[in-house]
């Protein structure tokens, strides 16, 4: 087995034991304020880091690839306009696909 | 949701023979379940033109089964050491734990029956339970939302990782769905004041530390701002439970 899988097992099992672990324990071991407002801002501090390092981390260094930052930009666009998933997605890789073919 | 309060059944299974809400409730966990299915077609051809085999890209659908922790993990282990997306996906699923705890109390799921009960704690099942008013409704939503979705993602996950794996992801521009995807994810959550601080000071900091140290390490450390953020000291406004996720925003139009 390769580090990625073992990596990838460990880290999808580990997500179910997290659910699990919610089901199971005394509801006093949770239930405070602040933990709570932790969890609850725990993916809103890692996704927000996700989108900077996936649009500006070329390997340890800082990289801009306009055609990128455009194509995001118009997938913003899509969201402000509630659009779903699919069409953020599309949107977003659209534009930039179109943009390198023309540049 | 109307209609006559039901008789709560004793089993903690949906009673076969009918409810008022049954209908409705099937027809919006279907609605989200198509919409998962989207979702995980990104993820999908992602997955597969990030460097993931088309094996573990379905392993991650089946057993994480959790759309924010998957993608985290496939962005951070294909461009960093792969044991860096251990914590980072793991950090992210933090939050299902906390709703195990609220739908412990609507599904008194006992003995063995909290093991698959478990698996399909996420954030549409949970949205969907706790917005039904009675005890038999709950457990219906949480179920038909689960089934649909899971079914559906799983179909959406491979559907993506074949056309993924199809197409040259820098000439169709997968390089932007990256972090447009995660923006969508993040996106519900920014309505509250408190977040919107949070997620800049986390980008802020996962870029500070992009020269300095390993990838993948930037993304864990940002969730350093959300366990300050959060030990502050409160105020009332901020203290519903509205996180990031999945496609939470679903759940609250209907």
């Amino acid at each position: 087995m390769t580090t990625l899988w073992v990596a990838l097992v460990v880290a999808a099992l580990g997500t179910y034991l997290l659910k699990l672990a919610g089901l199971s324990l005394p509801d006093s071991v949770l239930n405070h304020p602040r933990v709570q407002r932790v969890a609850k801002l725990l993916p809103v501090a890692m996704l927000s880091a996700l989108v900077a390092v996936s649009l500006f981390d070329g390997g340890g260094r800082y990289v801009v690839e306009w055609r990128t930052l455009v194509g995001v930009a118009a997938g913003v666009v899509a969201l402000i306009l509630k659009r779903g998933f699919l069409v953020v997605f599309l949107v977003a890789i659209g534009v930039t696909a179109l943009l390198r073919l023309l540049t | 949701m109307s209609g006559p309060e039901p008789a709560p059944d004793r089993d903690g299974f949906p009673d076969r023979d009918g409810f008022p809400e049954r209908g409705a409730l099937i027809r919006v966990a279907i609605g989200m379940g198509l919409y998962a299915g989207a979702f995980a077609m990104s993820y999908g051809a992602l997955a597969v033109s990030s460097g993931l085999s088309l094996a573990q890209t379905m392993v991650l659908s089946l057993v994480m089964f959790s759309g924010a922790s998957q993608l985290a993990f496939v962005g951070v282990a294909t461009v960093g050491s792969p044991l860096a997306a251990i914590p980072a996906a793991l950090l992210l699923g933090v939050r299902n734990a906390f709703y195990g705890v609220t739908l412990a109390e609507v599904l008194h799921p006992y003995g063995p029956r909290r093991l698959w009960t478990a698996h399909f704690v996420i954030d549409e099942t949970t949205a969907m339970a706790v917005a039904q008013s009675t005890p038999r409704a709950k457990r219906y939503a949480f179920w038909a939302t689960g089934l649909a979705l899971c079914t559906l993602w799983q179909v959406g996950s491979l559907v993506g990782a074949l056309l993924g794996s199809a197409i040259d992801p820098k000439t169709f521009g997968l390089d932007a769905a990256v972090p447009a995807v995660f923006l969508a994810l993040l996106w519900p959550a920014l309505k509250a004041v408190l977040a919107r601080w949070v997620a800049l000071a986390g980008a802020a900091l996962a870029l500070l530390l992009v020269p300095w140290v390993p990838a993948g390490v930037p993304v864990i450390a940002a969730a350093g701002v959300a366990l300050v953020a959060g030990l502050l000291p409160a105020r009332p406004a901020e203290d519903r439970f509205e996180g990031a996720g999945e496609s939470q925003t679903v759940a609250e139009e209907r």
